[in-house]
């Protein structure tokens, strides 16, 4: 063995069979994948296909957002609900006893959600451009996949974290919804905040979907002037990386209902 | 012959409560040591040490040469662990997950040799998740087994088996032991202590009561069970803690009986009167279980 190079092999063979597992549940792959699209396409039915500006239809707005919605929800939702479902059966404790390392075990689930999330968002751009006139724009494309990226790392640390701190498995699914479906909604992701109360807003500001759901947003509308990311964005999610990494990294247990 | 296993003053308390309190033993290489006792005993807390799962408080521990909790990926690589409440993923195939977690391991098992061992040829297709109750134990124990390891460690490996499927996984168990496998294995079953196991130590309340082959085992703790009807039971010798007379029916229980049935036949033969049905019982493990249980139970009610 010839260090961590050597594992490559054994990483991408982890990502496969996640992804595998994750294929073969159904419930999992229609709230990670599915429940998106279905909103695009209910939405942009319910806002009409008329134009919202000129040349430009509703999805090219919306399918951004929506496609945040789902990265995100394949990280820290599924992520989440995942890996506490494989330690309540006891996988995680199989493979602690194994000579996997543990960073390989974990990487083929970190993996395997952003796979899906990449996934997602290519699924939920096609279906926007197909049926509803959504126009890509590959000026910032770059800027989107950084964004992309460090959406996904933050995601998943935070992701893992709950189940870090959430040790019962049938609480998980509860308690990531009930983080990643307000802070949704405070985030500007179905509902632009234009109207919203200042406190709602600062409130948004203080979690990181909204530094990623914003300048991904910006990344693709057309009339957005001025710089597509600010600094604030980067730093806030990257305050919660590092939040997320701390606490999945002190607290996580791999043992069935918690460490004894 | 050289030691797979060392332990010696293993301690270690949850709490208040202490669920190893200075155990000893040691495993040679090639050994099948049985760890008995009920539940609660320290068995669990014993084996997850020495698979690395947990650290113990105090004590030396020595697996294969390493500090199981120190011992990482090598050590890992070496042993297999067959463990009660480990699961696998339901919506795998036998076969795909057999491959998946042989991976991690350098000397590693053919799928297929491993499903003909446990005899899920027929499921080897199958999902998890389609397998009864016996079927996941026997995936338990290829999984277990797919690294080749030199030591392995089934945690009750038969509980909630009806007889015919443990009968079918102490063949198991015996083709390992005929590989020249190490194994420590830990049951509440004194039959399949008494089958399965070259040496067995039992444990009660996190303490070593009892430790020895199954024969010695017997031979130290035994007491022999003399029973006979007999129409007139008067002037009967006394022998051990008898004689316990009920109507017609005589028993002795005995330490050294050889020695007391010389006496007790001679008594017979002297005065022209029969034994009739007699009959020496050896004590079965399981009495010397529960005379061992018994006497740390009074033991310790006393202190």
């Amino acid at each position: 063995m010839t260090g961590w190079r050597a594992d490559l092999p054994l990483l991408w063979r982890q990502i496969r069979n996640q992804n595998r597992t994750f294929w073969r549940t159904p419930v999992a792959a229609f709230f990670t994948i599915a429940l998106p699209v279905f909103f695009l396409v209910l939405f942009s039915v319910l806002f009409g296909s008329a134009e919202v500006a000129e040349g430009y239809r509703f999805s090219q707005f919306f399918a951004p957002a929506m496609a945040v919605f789902a990265a995100g929800s394949a990280t820290f939702t599924s992520l989440s609900i995942g890996t506490a479902l494989a330690r309540d059966q006891g996988i995680l404790k199989r493979v602690r006893g194994t000579p996997l390392p543990s960073w390989i075990y974990m990487g083929g689930r970190i993996g395997s959600a952003v796979w899906i999330a990449v996934v997602s968002v290519v699924v939920m751009f096609s279906v926007a451009w197909g049926l509803f006139g959504f126009v890509m724009i590959w000026d910032n494309v770059g800027v989107a996949v950084v964004l992309f990226v460090l959406g996904m790392a933050t995601f998943s640390a935070l992701g893992l974290s709950v189940c870090a701190v959430v040790k019962n498995a049938d609480s998980v699914p509860a308690v990531a919804n009930a983080v990643f479906l307000p802070m949704a909604f405070i985030s500007g992701i179905f509902i632009p905040l234009d109207d919203a109360p200042g406190w709602l807003i600062v409130l948004g500001d203080i979690f990181p979907l909204k530094h990623f759901a914003q300048p991904f947003g910006h990344s693709f509308n057309p009339f957005h002037t001025g710089e597509v990311i600010g600094w604030e964005n980067l730093a806030i999610m990257g305050a919660w990386l590092v939040v997320g990494l701390v606490i999945a990294t002190r607290f996580f247990s791999w043992d069935p209902k918690g460490s004894r | 012959m050289p030691s797979a296993i060392t332990v010696k003053n293993l301690v270690k308390t949850y709490g208040d409560v202490t669920a190893l309190d200075g155990v000893s033993f040691a495993v040679d290489e090639g050994e099948v040591l049985a760890l008995l006792g009920p539940n609660g005993a320290g068995k669990t807390t014993a084996v997850e040490i020495l698979e690395g799962y947990r650290q113990a408080d105090s004590g030396e521990i020595d697996v294969l040469g390493f500090r199981p909790d120190a011992g990482g990926r090598v050590f890992r690589d070496r042993i297999g662990i067959v463990l009660q409440e480990t699961g696998v993923e339901p919506v795998l195939t036998v076969r795909e997950v057999i491959e998946l977690y042989g991976l991690a391991y350098t000397r590693r098992r053919p799928a297929d040799e491993l499903i003909s061992l446990v005899g899920l040829e027929e499921k080897a297709d199958a999902r998890i998740k389609t397998l009864s109750g016996g079927q996941r134990r026997r995936l338990d124990l290829a999984l277990g087994l797919v690294g080749d390891p030199d030591l392995v460690f089934l945690d009750e490996p038969t509980t909630g088996f009806d007889p015919a499927a443990r009968r079918k996984s102490w063949e198991l168990v015996e083709g390992l032991t005929a590989l020249g496998k190490t194994i420590l294995l830990t049951t509440h079953y004194l039959d399949e202590a008494q089958h399965l196991a070259d040496r067995i130590v039992v444990l009660n309340e996190g303490r070593i009561v009892a430790e020895g082959t199954p024969q010695s085992l017997g031979a130290a703790q035994a007491v022999t069970t003399v029973r006979f009807r007999i129409a007139d039971p008067s002037g009967l010798p006394a022998l051990g803690d008898g004689p316990h007379i009920e109507g017609s029916l005589v028993t002795y229980r005995v330490t050294q009986p050889t020695a007391d049935l010389y006496v007790l036949t001679r008594w017979a033969v002297e005065r022209g009167v029969d034994l009739t049905g007699l009959e020496v019982t050896r004590p079965s493990l399981e009495d010397i279980y529960l005379h061992i249980m018994d006497q740390t139970d009074s033991e310790g009610r006393q202190g």
